[in-house]
């Protein structure tokens, strides 16, 4: 892994002894800057890296455990409408009794295409395929056997269009997603011996396909100063970005329909000219979730501006 | 180990020592969403990159959406985020700035502002 990062650096700090060329960025739509947010993904086809996101809270399962994941996200424009992404997660499981455990996830891949960009309404709308590839990460932390598939929409939209009467308004934005995410296997059979009676017990586990949604509503302080209205605000106050996030999950089939669980987010990030540091608290809507609050921060890195001449430009139609 | 490390932190320097970014606007004169008593002079709008003037520009309009600035955008002679433009003597009323700029390193952003003159 340390070896991974050393090349990855040595590429990026030689390639920007390369050619200059017209690159453009991710994350605007018109005036507005949409930053990354840290639960739910963004709408834009963007060259960023995510490393690390940290979160930790205890969960139900097993009668209490404390669920600690760090995970990393790169994602790499292609052409500029179209980008891939690929994720790891390392989690560690402490039960409130038992032994702990650790490892890593699945495998997480994803494309996105940008559909439609709207800049003097601060809107877009992308498509986008996730990929959990079953198998490829430790039973022991839960990573399932087989792959699950998520076809799903993208949107953004600033509110930068209102009337002038509603000027504070303005800095106000909403993104979202909603996707449904479909189990290769609709159920999982394991087999244990009951210690009492030796009798063989077959537990079914089904998996549902599941509608997995969300949304982001956040107030851009960077806005407010350059669009509506300059307050002179001090550093770094005049970089936030207040914002609540809904992450939610609603199975739809196999005898778990309508049975929503999902977190609700609310945090801070401040976005700075190559990276952002963000940190949000997580609370469970229901019980079915967890009773427990937990937190997530995330430092994200802007590969476009870091390195606007090498791996921060779109491998192809870099010029469009 | 530190050794490792140590080149690891000179690379990072070494594109560190490049970067550019996408040009934030900074602060502008008039201010944004201010009210001024004398018409200005001139719109200045300073950015958080270097600017390129050729594919860079500053637009004032009214209220009625005539632009009003005297088309002569240019790059100050010293500084070179800031970006200038001209203005005749303005009525009292509501004006829309609208800036569109390319930073050095290609990056287009653009946005908009309004400010006033109250007399």
């Amino acid at each position: 892994m340390k070896h991974l990062a050393l090349v990855f650096w040595f590429v990026c700090a030689v390639c920007e002894l390369g050619t200059v060329s017209r690159a453009y960025g991710h994350g605007f739509a018109g005036a507005r800057f949409f930053q990354a947010t840290l639960s739910t993904d963004d709408p834009f086809v963007s060259d960023e890296l995510s490393l690390p996101t940290i979160s930790t809270i205890r969960t139900p399962d097993d009668g209490g455990t404390r669920e600690t994941d760090i995970s990393v996200d790169i994602a790499k424009r292609i052409t500029p409408q179209f980008g891939i992404e690929i994720g790891e997660t390392f989690t560690a499981l402490n039960p409130h009794e038992g032994r702990s455990t650790n490892g890593f996830d699945n495998l997480e891949l994803g494309g996105k295409y940008q559909l439609l960009k709207n800049g003097p309404h601060e809107a877009i709308v992308s498509l986008g395929l996730d990929v959990e590839v079953g198998g490829t990460g430790s039973s022991s932390v839960g990573a399932d056997s087989f792959s699950t598939w998520t076809p799903g929409i993208f949107f953004g939209k600033g509110f930068g269009d209102l009337p002038d009467a509603l000027r504070f308004f303005k800095p106000l934005a909403l993104t979202g997603v909603a996707g449904v995410g479909i189990p290769t296997s609709a159920s999982s059979r394991s087999v244990t011996v009951n210690e009492e009676t030796g009798e063989r017990e077959v537990d079914i586990e089904r998996h549902p396909d599941v509608l997995e949604w969300g949304f982001a509503l956040e107030y851009s302080v960077i806005y407010l100063q350059s669009q509506v209205k300059n307050m002179n605000l001090p550093a770094p106050i005049d970089r936030l970005i207040p914002l609540v996030e809904f992450a939610l999950e609603t199975p739809l089939n196999r005898c778990a329909g309508g049975e929503t669980t999902g977190t609700i987010n609310p945090g801070v990030i401040w976005a700075g000219q190559y990276f952002q540091v963000g940190v949000e608290a997580i609370i469970p809507i229901n019980e079915r979730t967890g009773n427990n609050v937990g937190v997530i921060a995330q430092l994200h890195f802007f590969l476009d501006d870091i390195f606007p001449h090498s791996v921060g430009r779109s491998l192809f139609g870099g010029t469009k | 180990m530190k050794s490792r490390l140590l080149v690891l932190l000179l690379i990072v320097l070494a594109g560190v020592a490049r970067i550019e970014a996408h040009a934030f606007l900074k602060d502008a004169k008039p201010a944004v969403g201010s009210t001024v008593q004398t018409s200005p002079n001139e719109v200045q709008i300073r950015f958080t990159e270097t600017i390129e003037p050729a594919v860079s520009s500053i637009r004032v309009f009214d209220a009625s959406g005539k632009e009003v600035d005297k088309r002569d955008v240019h790059l100050d002679r010293w500084d070179h985020a800031l970006l200038h433009v001209s203005l005749p003597r303005l009525q009292a009323g509501t004006y829309k700035v609208m800036w569109r700029v390319v930073s050095v390193d290609t990056h287009m952003t653009n946005g908009n502002f309004t400010f006033r003159v109250g007399r």
